[in-house]
């Protein structure tokens, strides 16, 4: 039975009360380990389509008659289009028609980023397009710029009011410690860079508005765009089969979309609408900045008594807060935390959610501080953590956690460390870094699917889901293939177009499979009870084989639904894991290499072991780049964005991947859904820059306090320990560098 | 325009294009053979790596008017084993890379039949990918004749 309940809602870490509509879920969770399909090892269905080439991207879209966009963007980091002339643009060959500000949702008159969207022309052709981009005539007012976050919090230019929060007593705990440590910890902007550049394809047909685009949300754009132009949600239908990466970047609409879409309907023709690689540089969202000043209170038997944090996050000209100081007030239990954090409003490009926004920053500077901790008590890393093991998330019960156990299997690792001071040499330093890791990730109602089963015993799932390359049609299908008690290649999965198929949720927030997979689940259980009353009136057993019941059939089918149930109520439903790495660190150059990494992850039950070792291997790897390569670097002057190509913004190749290991918990969740999974996508991103700082300070001793690990940070650093160890030998007491 | 003649997976192909065009968008616009990406289109991310004459090429700084030799794109490697070999491994999750991996991918395997991983590294480091499939990648490469 259908049933109206207000719930709350979370997605990358934001919640919001809402009313959905949820149905029963009355299935029993199936137990834990591998089933029959479930948590076995699949290679990924349409992985032959995407390995051929023959996978259709939106950007390998080609409508009749399409037209190329091109979007004229502000070189000034700060100023007002006092005039503009897009009359010379389209005496140029081959445009079609123009837009300026107000004309398009999203080009504006005050441009707050170097490049920010002002106007856009279509043209036949894509470089007919950028050539009349640079013809219209703008005169600009040049506005003060502000790129420095600590002068933006000193000026109030904030996103929102500063975020306060405080329990217990900071004050009396820091004052009646036994040792007090306090660092300011520092992360960089970093870039999404899906390889697949953010774009979409609009066309008119009537007076629906067809639009292919490269999200993570197919609703969400429909919504959106429906919303924005003032039309029903069914006269917009969007369409995404592949997608090539978004990271989060690629929740909204964004003004590409709308720019095709009004061109399109000026010129009655489809138009396409591609950011350039640089583009996606300077317009396109990026993990934001942070400076984090952060102090940690222990008693000498390692209780931590108090944790405080000024947090201020470089959100950009648009973008939102995200919860940096969410690990400081999850991850242990202390009873004395105070935080206080700001959202910077600066000159500089948005911020867009990045693959656990706010807790990968978060967790660098929290668990960088737990270890500086552990040095000064001269207390094991994995010790201390153990001793300050939280029990409950402030006082709400934790729906699974398996944190303790993910720790038991990091010992073999965290053993390496002895091995690995053995190898350093006077000049390669070795040594071995932990960082615990705590994010959501549990998904949530309302996701719907169907499931259609034929008289030959192949069955189809269809939801109008995306897969944004995590494997989820290979997920979906083995879900429900174990549910009709199919083999895996009997079922297939339709997704991708909100015309063919039910409401499916965001595939941000590590919320895909969690989200999904119960929906499928329910929706296969749905048809496998009609197959087996069927099996009854044939005077077979209940549990026959499913083609066998069906194959007198003929054209008749099995159409199963089944729904998202809700999250268990009064419970915190949490992603837990630890990485354990391994580096060499130069210590006369200040390189820094990730040797080893050891991943376990607590996500409840796991669907497809082959894809979500995936899953992890990609967020380390991710993560690796954030730690010690990408860097999104700014002129302080102007405001524009320096790094606006690939080869100087520098990801990580094959030749920077370190050996990794990975390993899951794989239990399932009793109280989350009939699936008992959780989301995978963004825990391994969050625990691996601390857990390689941690490494660099065992390896020499030194600490790190910015990120990227810079040849120029880890000198620093080691200029730092070199100093302070002088200074310590000064005083009398032993070095310990 | 002027004409361009070339000869892609064995077929040849005589075209009327501007002096200019690169070959990437001569074949994603002019042959449909859109398995090519283009994802930076400055000549960085190895997306749209083709071979001339069984060698690596970036296709997207490649001017079509200059190239001499036989091309082959991911449509003329679609039967390779290395295909088979990248989906048994899980070498693919976006896939907006894989393409352009599997040719790069082919062209060292044809001149080094067993690669060792230090092999693979080197001759793979062009090709980004941003999912992070590299594991798997080498992986596939390294069990490509199973």
């Amino acid at each position: 039975m259908a049933r109206l309940i207000r719930t709350e809602k979370e997605v990358e870490g934001r919640f919001e009360e809402v009313w959905i509509v949820v149905e029963e879920d009355p299935l029993e969770q199936w137990p834990a380990g591998p089933l029959a399909v479930v948590g076995r090892p699949a290679p990924r269905q349409d992985a032959p389509e995407r390995v051929r080439g023959e996978a259709r991207y939106t950007a390998d879209i080609k409508l009749p008659g399409m037209l190329h966009a091109a979007v004229l963007r502000s070189p000034h980091a700060h100023a007002h289009v006092r005039r503009i002339d897009l009359a010379p643009a389209l005496t140029l060959p081959g445009v079609r028609a123009a837009v300026g500000p107000g004309e398009a949702h999203g080009l504006e008159e005050e441009a707050g980023f170097s490049g920010a969207p002002v106007a856009a022309v279509a043209a036949d052709t894509l470089a007919q397009a950028q050539a009349a981009v640079e013809a219209v005539d703008v005169e600009w007012e040049e506005l003060e710029v502000v790129v420095d976050p600590d002068e933006a919090v000193k000026r109030g230019l904030l996103r929102d009011e500063p975020r306060r929060r405080e329990r217990g007593d900071v004050e009396r705990a820091l004052a009646g410690a036994d040792v007090v440590v306090e660092t300011t910890y520092r992360t960089q902007t970093v870039l999404h860079n899906s390889l697949e550049t953010h774009q979409a394809v609009c066309e008119w047909q009537g007076d629906t508005l067809h639009v292919y685009i490269s999200t993570q949300f197919i609703w969400g754009i429909r919504q959106a765009v429906s919303e924005t132009l003032g039309l029903p949600e069914d006269k917009v239908r969007v369409v995404c089969e592949f997608m090539g990466g978004g990271f989060g970047s690629k929740n909204g609409p964004d003004e590409y979309t709308y720019v095709a879409a009004e061109l399109a309907k000026r010129t009655g023709r489809a138009v396409r609408c591609a950011l350039t690689r640089r583009e996606e540089h300077t317009s396109a969202g990026n993990r934001n900045a942070t400076i984090q000043r952060l102090r940690a209170g222990a008693r000498s038997d390692g209780t931590i008594v108090a944790l405080v944090g000024e947090f201020t996050n470089s959100v950009g000209w648009s973008g939102w807060n995200a919860s940096t100081e969410g690990p400081m007030w999850m991850l242990y239990d202390c009873e004395n935390v105070r935080t206080v954090t700001y959202g910077a409003q600066l000159n500089t490009p948005p911020m867009k959610a990045f693959r656990a926004p706010g807790f990968v920053e978060g967790t660098f500077g929290l668990e960088c501080l737990i270890d500086e901790l552990a040095a000064r008590l001269d207390v094991d890393p994995l010790e201390l953590r153990r001793r300050n093991y939280a029990g409950s998330n402030e006082g709400t019960p934790y729906s699974s956690k398996n944190l303790e156990e993910c720790y038991r299997r990091a010992e073999p690792h965290w053993e390496r460390r002895h091995e690995a001071h053995a190898r350093s040499d006077a000049v390669w330093k070795r040594g071995v870094g932990m960082a615990s890791q705590i994010w959501y990730g549990g998904g949530g109602p309302p996701s719907y699917a169907w499931v259609r089963l034929g008289s030959d015993g192949r069955a189809t799932v269809i939801t109008a889901m995306q897969d944004i390359g995590t494997g989820t049609r290979t997920a979906m299908a083995q879900i429900a293939a174990e549910e009709l008690r199919l083999p895996l290649e009997n079922v297939e999965v339709v997704l991708g177009d909100s015309a063919r198929g039910p409401y499916a949720s965001i595939s941000a927030g590590s919320s895909t499979t969690p989200s999904m997979g119960p929906a499928v689940r329910a929706a296969a259980a749905d048809a496998r009870e009609q197959v087996e009353d069927i099996a009854e009136q044939r005077g077979l057993p209940r549990d026959a084989p499913v083609e066998e019941v069906v194959s007198l059939l003929e054209e008749s089918q099995i159409l199963g639904k089944g729904a998202r149930g809700p999250n268990p109520s009064g419970m915190s439903v949490l992603t837990f894991g630890v990485h354990v790495v391994e580096v060499a660190v130069d210590v006369e150059t200040g390189e820094v290499v990730v040797e080893r990494v050891a991943a376990i992850h607590d996500v409840g039950r796991i669907v497809n072991p082959l894809g979500a070792s995936s899953q992890v291997e990609g967020g380390i790897i991710q993560g690796i780049g954030h730690t010690l390569s990408e860097e999104r670097l700014l002129d302080p002057e102007t405001g524009r964005v320096l790094t606006t190509s690939l080869d100087a913004y520098r990801m990580p190749t094959i030749a920077d991947v370190p050996e990794i290991v990975c390993e899951f918990v794989d239990r399932p969740d009793e109280h989350l859904t009939n699936l008992g999974s959780k989301g995978l996508g963004e825990p391994p991103i969050v625990p691996i820059a601390a857990a390689i700082a941690n490494a660099v300070r065992d390896a020499t001793g030194a600490d790190v306090h910015e990120l990227p690990i810079s040849r120029e940070e880890m000198l620093r650093a080691l200029r730092e320990a070199e100093q302070q160890a002088r200074e310590k030998e000064k005083r009398g007491a032993p070095a310990t560098v | 325009m002027s004409e361009l003649r070339l000869t892609i997976n064995g077929g040849e192909h005589v075209l009327d294009v501007p002096v200019g065009t690169s070959l990437a968008d001569v074949l994603r616009e002019e042959l449909e053979l859109t398995g090519t990406k283009i994802a930076c289109n400055e000549g960085h991310c190895g997306a749209c790596t083709v071979q001339v004459d069984g060698v690596p090429r970036l296709s997207c700084i490649t001017l079509a008017h200059t190239v001499e030799g036989e091309v082959t794109t991911i449509e003329g490697l679609r039967e390779h084993p290395l295909v088979e070999a990248f989906v048994r491994a899980d070498a693919v999750q976006c896939g907006f890379c894989t393409p352009g991996q599997v040719v790069s991918a082919a062209a060292l395997v044809a001149a080094r039949p067993e690669p060792t991983r230090d092999e693979i590294r080197h001759a793979m480091a062009g090709n980004i990918c941003r999912c992070g499939t590299y594991p798997k990648i080498e992986e596939a490469i390294l069990t490509w004749q199973d």
